[in-house]
C-alpha cells in the first residue's frame, strides 16, 4: 500500500449529504475484477451525461479542482455498500484524503486500506474547510498525518484525531494481512479453544 | 461478579483471538460469505502473495449480483461480457481454493444472505461477514454480522479473522403490537425514519421488545437487514425458540447431542439485565404505519397517509438534499403520497425476498389482476424459495395476477444484472436502497413492504394496504 505521510493539495468541496456509494460509483462499473481504473467513473452519474460529456457545473469538472486531491464533504459520506470499488475510484482518480463531519463505518475502514486518509472533524471545522476549498485552485491546503494537522490555505491550523494503528500502518503503507500473520500462534490457539467449546461452529 | 454484558458484548468477547495494548482486536471469523462482484481482487491477491484460505470450510461462496433471473440463465449470452468474466471468476476461485459453493446450476443458489441461513451455515452467537453491506441480515440469529471491504475479504480468507475496534451498544426498542398490515420491513423503515442513516454510525444495534418477538425469522431477518441502511455496523436479535425452531435440521445445523450442546449454549446469548446501552430509541408498535420512502435516502420515510415533505421543513444540509431529491424523484411537495402512480413493482432482494414475503403478496393479489400497464416482478431470494412457493401454489396466484415470477438472484435490487429501470421509470420496490440510479440510471424507487408492493401492482400507485385487507 502507498505511504500517507504529508499532502499539500487542492480541496474540492462536496457539501451534499449523504453521499451514497451509488454515487461515487455506480454499479455498472463493478463488474471489473481488477483494482484499478475506476477513477475515470468516480461520481459517473454526477459528473457525465448519459452520452459520456461532462456535466459542466460538476464540481471535479471545474477547472480549477480538476486536480484536487483533497475532498471536503457534506455528513454522512459513503453510505451504502460495502464497495471497495468506491475508495477505489477515489484513490484511481487521485484523491487521497476525504474530510467530513462523518463516514459510513465500511467505506471509512475501506479508506484506510488503499492509502486513503479519511478526516472527522466538528461540523464548524469541516465549514472553516469547506470555505477555504471554495476558494479554488490557489486555496492548497495541507494535510500533515504525522501532526495530525491540516492548514488551511490562510494559514488556519485545525487539528484532527485518528486511531493510532491506522495512522501507524498508513504512515508506513504496512499490509495489514502480513501485520496479522505474525499473530498466527494467537489465532492457532483461539482455534483449539473454540472447537472444544462451540465444536458444531 | 462481572459487570452485566449486551448480547454483543458477549458476542464479542467469545470471538477475540488477540488484543492489542491500544484496544485493536483481532476477532476470529465463523462463517466467511462470499460472492462474486467483491471477491475476484481479494482472490487474486492471495494467489500474487502465495497465500492459502486459511479455513475453507467456513468459507461459502456463491453467485448472485450478477446473475440473470430469466429462464434458460445457464446461456451466456443472457449476460453481459463482464458480468460473465466475473461470475466465471467465482466459479474458478471457488474450485481452486476449496471453499463451499452453490454455482448457478444449483438449485440451492440464490442471494448469499438468503442461501447462508436456509442451508443453516448462519447460528446463533456465531461471527459472519462478507464483502457485502448487507451481512447485517444475519444479526436475526444473533450472530454479529456485517459487511466488510474486499481488502477485508482478503484478510479474512487470509487469516480467518478481522481487525476490529469495538462498536458501541445500541438498544432499539419496539414496544406492544403490529397493527394490522404492518409488517418487519415497516419497523425496519420507520426505525432508520426516526434516527437517520447516520443515526447507528458507530453503533452495533440490539432489536428488542414484544414487536420484535413477535416476528418469525423471516421478519427478524428483513429488520436486521436494514441495519446498515440506519449506519450501524451490525443488528442483533437474541435468540429464542423462534430461531431454535427454525434451525433445527438444516443442513449444515449441528444433529443429536452437539445440537443440545449448541442450544444450551445459545440460551446464555441476552443482555443481561442492567447492561449499559449507549443510545436507546424506542417506538411503539402500534404506532407504526405502513411506510414508504419518498426520497433518494432511506431516511426519507413517511408513513403512506402522509405527503412529500417541503425542504424548507428540513435543517442543515438536508434542504438541499431534498430539494436535489424531489427534482430527481419528479415529486411536488405537498403531493400526498397516496396519488403518485406508478410504472413498476419489484418484490425480491435479502431484505423480502423469503418464503413469508412470497405469501404476504399471494394473501394480497389472489384472484386479482395487476393493474394494465403495471411491469411487476417477483423475484425469490433463493432456488428453494422458488421451489417452495411453487410447491403451496403461490407461483400460480402470481402468474394469474400477471406478475413475471423469476428465477433466483439479486436483480433489480441492484440492477447489475439485466433486470433494470429505465429512465423516469418509477418503481415500488421492496428492496433496501433508494438511492439515485440504484434500481437503473434515473429509475425512481420507492421502498416498500411485500404487502405495500403488492398493493401498489393492483392499483397503479402508492397505496394504503390497509385498505385492501
Amino acid at each position: 500500500m502507498e505511504k500517507f505521510e504529508k499532502l499539500q493539495g487542492v480541496a474540492a468541496p462536496m457539501p451534499l449529504v449523504n453521499i451514497d456509494t451509488d454515487m461515487i460509483i455506480p454499479k455498472v462499473f463493478l463488474k471489473s475484477i481488477k483494482r484499478t481504473g475506476f477513477g475515470a467513473n468516480l461520481f459517473d452519474e454526477m459528473r457525465f451525461n448519459r452520452d459520456g460529456t461532462e456535466i459542466e457545473d460538476f464540481v471535479l469538472n471545474k477547472p480549477q479542482y480538476r486536480d484536487a486531491e483533497i475532498l471536503v464533504a457534506g455528513d454522512n459520506f459513503g453510505c451504502g455498500s460495502s464497495r471497495e470499488h468506491a475508495p477505489w475510484a477515489i484513490a484511481d482518480f487521485g484523491i487521497k484524503c476525504v474530510i467530513s463531519t462523518s463516514f459510513a463505518d465500511i467505506f471509512f475502514n475501506n479508506c484506510f486500506k488503499n492509502g486513503i486518509l479519511p478526516i472527522v472533524l466538528p461540523q464548524e471545522q469541516v465549514d472553516l474547510l469547506m470555505a477555504d476549498a471554495e476558494k479554488g485552485s490557489n486555496a492548497r491546503m495541507t494535510v500533515d498525518l504525522e501532526a495530525q494537522e491540516i492548514t488551511t490555505s490562510e494559514g488556519d491550523v485545525v487539528k484532527f484525531d485518528v486511531d493510532a494503528f491506522k495512522k501507524h500502518c498508513l504512515l508506513n503503507g504496512l499490509d495489514d494481512i502480513g501485520l496479522t500473520m505474525e499473530k498466527k500462534a494467537s489465532i492457532e490457539a483461539f482455534e483449539a479453544q473454540a472447537s472444544a467449546s462451540r465444536p458444531w461452529v | 461478579m462481572t459487570a452485566p454484558k449486551t448480547l454483543y458484548d458477549k458476542i464479542w468477547d467469545a470471538h477475540v483471538a488477540h488484543e492489542a495494548d491500544d484496544g485493536t482486536c483481532l476477532l476470529y471469523i465463523d462463517r466467511h460469505l462470499v460472492h462474486e462482484v467483491t471477491s475476484a481482487q481479494a482472490f487474486e491477491g492471495l494467489r500474487m502473495t502465495g497465500r492459502k484460505v486459511h479455513a475453507p470450510d467456513k468459507t461459502i461462496a456463491v453467485p448472485d449480483h450478477n446473475v440473470p433471473t430469466t429462464q434458460g440463465r445457464e446461456d451466456p449470452a443472457q449476460m453481459t461480457e463482464e458480468s460473465r468474466i466475473q461470475v466465471a471468476a467465482l466459479d474458478t476461485n471457488a474450485k481452486e481454493f476449496g471453499v463451499h459453493y452453490y454455482p448457478v446450476s444449483d438449485v440451492r443458489q440464490g442471494i448469499v444472505h438468503i442461501v447462508g441461513p436456509e442451508q443453516g451455515w448462519t447460528l446463533p452467537g456465531m461471527t459472519v461477514v462478507c464483502g457485502d453491506s448487507h451481512t447485517a441480515t444475519h444479526g436475526a440469529f444473533g450472530a454479529l454480522a456485517h459487511g466488510i471491504g474486499t481488502s477485508e475479504v482478503e484478510h479474512v480468507l487470509a487469516t480467518q479473522t478481522l481487525i476490529q475496534q469495538k462498536s458501541k451498544n445500541m438498544k432499539v426498542e419496539i414496544t406492544g403490537k403490529l397493527m394490522p398490515g404492518v409488517t418487519a420491513k415497516d419497523i425496519t423503515m420507520a426505525v432508520i425514519g426516526e434516527t437517520g442513516t447516520g443515526g447507528g454510525t458507530g453503533y452495533v444495534i440490539e432489536y428488542c421488545g414484544s414487536a420484535i418477538r413477535d416476528l418469525s425469522m423471516e421478519g427478524r431477518m428483513t429488520v436486521c437487514n436494514m441495519a446498515i441502511e440506519g449506519g450501524a455496523r451490525a443488528g442483533l436479535i437474541a435468540p429464542d425458540e423462534t430461531t431454535y425452531n427454525y434451525c433445527k435440521g438444516r443442513p449444515h445445523a449441528p444433529k443429536g447431542a452437539q445440537w443440545d450442546q449448541a442450544v444450551a449454549y445459545w440460551k446464555t446469548l441476552f443482555t443481561d439485565e442492567g447492561a449499559h446501552f449507549d443510545k436507546v430509541v424506542t417506538l411503539k408498535g402500534e404506532d407504526i404505519a405502513p411506510c414508504v420512502t419518498w426520497g433518494t435516502s432511506p431516511e426519507d420515510v413517511l408513513p403512506i397517509t402522509a405527503s412529500v415533505p417541503a425542504p424548507e421543513s428540513f435543517e442543515g444540509g438536508k434542504v438541499d438534499a431534498a430539494k436535489r431529491a424531489l427534482e430527481y424523484m419528479g415529486l411536488e411537495a405537498g403531493q400526498k403520497l397516496t396519488d403518485i402512480e406508478i410504472d413498476t413493482v419489484f418484490i425480491g432482494s435479502c431484505t423480502n425476498g423469503r418464503i413469508e414475503d412470497m405469501r404476504a403478496v399471494a394473501e394480497i393479489v389472489k384472484g386479482k389482476k395487476i393493474k394494465d400497464g403495471i411491469r411487476a416482478m417477483i423475484v425469490p431470494g433463493s432456488g428453494l424459495v422458488r421451489a417452495q412457493a411453487d410447491e403451496e401454489g403461490l407461483s400460480k396466484i402470481f402468474e394469474e395476477a400477471g406478475f413475471e415470477w423469476r428465477l433466483a438472484g439479486c436483480s433489480m435490487c441492484l440492477a447489475m444484472n439485466p433486470d433494470q429501470l429505465s429512465e423516469n421509470e418509477r418503481c415500488a420496490s421492496t428492496s433496501n436502497r433508494n438511492f439515485e440510479g440504484r434500481q437503473g440510471y434515473k429509475g425512481r424507487t420507492h421502498l416498500v413492504s411485500p404487502a405495500m408492493a403488492a398493493a401498489a401492482a393492483l392499483t397503479g400507485r402508492l397505496t394504503d394496504v390497509r385498505d385492501l385487507i
